[in-house]
């Protein structure tokens, strides 16, 4: 049986680490809206530029496809770009885009494939280290921006562009965590490159009779959008990481507090308890002692 | 004057969306400038400025390059690092 100041400071540690995962919650919630926000203001550039892309690769495909597009014609080398988050805390946030990306990885060395990775968040790498250490190309981290944006993601997107154009990457793609609601993150695959046109995406608007000019002619302005395509979707990507992550851990210190809270309700009970049977001990000894006189 | 609909959206967020009289843009093989009822027409941008012109107000942006699509009806625009830079009626 623990000591009477034992148990109290016990109980003092725990409201301590209480005090912190409330303070972690109220900041995670405060720094979701803003990712929130950030992520659905970034939403309608990504559309459009996807339903563009959409529109324009339908006139041209065939041989004179841009690569980006087309692919290389080959399956051999696999890019795969990891999208977590620098700090943990998050409940499963981390481990359930590692795992999905683990899982591919593994499926594709196993088929014979090369696999390279590139790693966006110390998190994911901390995990793909152990198995795939020599594989992993470069880590960038990305908590100290305080703000996503293009330009931050720019330096990403030049390094996956010129390793394609070096051939050192057939198919690229790239791992993340999907915002879908702030209880729920789904970690999802999104191929990068070739690009994935969406056939949803190409709305044909209403041209009242008229035909599209092109200025410059419509390979070349493919052959423009579809590298800023990626860092948008690279940028898209990330910030829906990041409103997901400040989800996942919202809820994580939501749970923290709460076990906390029930740890020291059982802990309060226990030493009120003991106190009680010390207290009733001492009294039995005062009371024979007395009758033994 | 039959007004269109011209949104200006840069990679963090939409700057500007609305109904507008005329929006002057610098396109790469020329300044254009688009009025209701514009020909569909697909350019990429060289870095310059966009004028936007409703009534008397006239909005200017500048921006490093970008990418612009016109139909009759809209005219978007997808530009790389805009930003506001006057406002004069």
């Amino acid at each position: 049986m623990a000591s009477l100041k034992e148990m109290r400071n016990r109980i003092g540690s725990v409201k301590a680490t209480q005090k912190i995962t409330k303070a972690m919650q109220m900041v995670a919630a405060a720094k979701l809206r803003r990712a929130q926000d950030a992520a659905e203001n970034a939403r309608p550039y990504a559309a459009r530029m996807a339903s563009v892309i959409a529109n324009l690769a339908n006139g041209v495909s065939g041989d004179g496809a841009p690569k980006l597009l087309a692919g290389t014609g080959r399956d051999d080398k696999h890019l795969v770009v990891v999208a977590t988050s620098d700090r943990g805390l998050a409940g499963g946030f981390n481990s359930g885009v590692a795992r999905a990306a683990r899982e591919r990885i593994a499926g594709l060395l196993a088929q014979g494939k090369d696999v390279r990775i590139i790693c966006i968040g110390r998190k994911g790498r901390d995990v793909l280290r152990r198995l795939y250490g020599e594989r992993i190309l470069h880590t960038y981290e990305v908590a100290s921006a305080k703000t996503l944006t293009l330009d931050v993601v720019q330096p990403i997107a030049a390094e996956i562009l010129s390793r394609f154009e070096a051939e050192e990457a057939d198919v690229v793609t790239l791992f993340y965590s999907r915002f879908r609601s702030v209880i729920s993150q789904v970690p999802t695959a999104r191929r990068l490159i070739p690009a994935e046109v969406r056939a949803d995406a190409a709305s044909a608007p209403d041209l009242k009779g008229g035909v599209y000019t092109y200025e410059p002619d419509e390979a070349s302005i493919l052959e423009t959008l579809l590298p800023r395509n990626l860092a948008v979707q690279l940028l898209s990507a990330m910030l829906e990481n990041q409103a997901g992550f400040y989800a996942a851990q919202m809820s994580a210190m939501d749970n923290a507090t709460r076990n906390a809270g029930d740890l020291i309700a059982a802990l309060t009970l226990q030493y009120n308890r003991s106190r009680q049977a010390q207290i009733t001990k001492e009294l039995i000894e005062i009371i024979s002692g007395a009758e033994a006189l | 004057m039959p007004k269109f609909h011209f949104s200006l959206v840069a990679p963090e967020r939409e700057l500007f969306a609305g109904e507008v009289d005329q929006v002057d843009a610098p396109g790469a093989e020329g300044d254009f400038g688009v009025l209701a009822g514009h020909e569909p027409f697909m350019t990429t941008l060289r870095p310059g400025e966009v004028i936007v012109r409703d009534g008397a107000s006239r909005r200017i942006f500048t921006l490093q390059g970008g990418f612009a699509d016109v139909t009759p009806e809209s005219f978007t625009l997808l530009a790389e690092h805009a930003t506001e830079v006057g406002l004069s009626s």
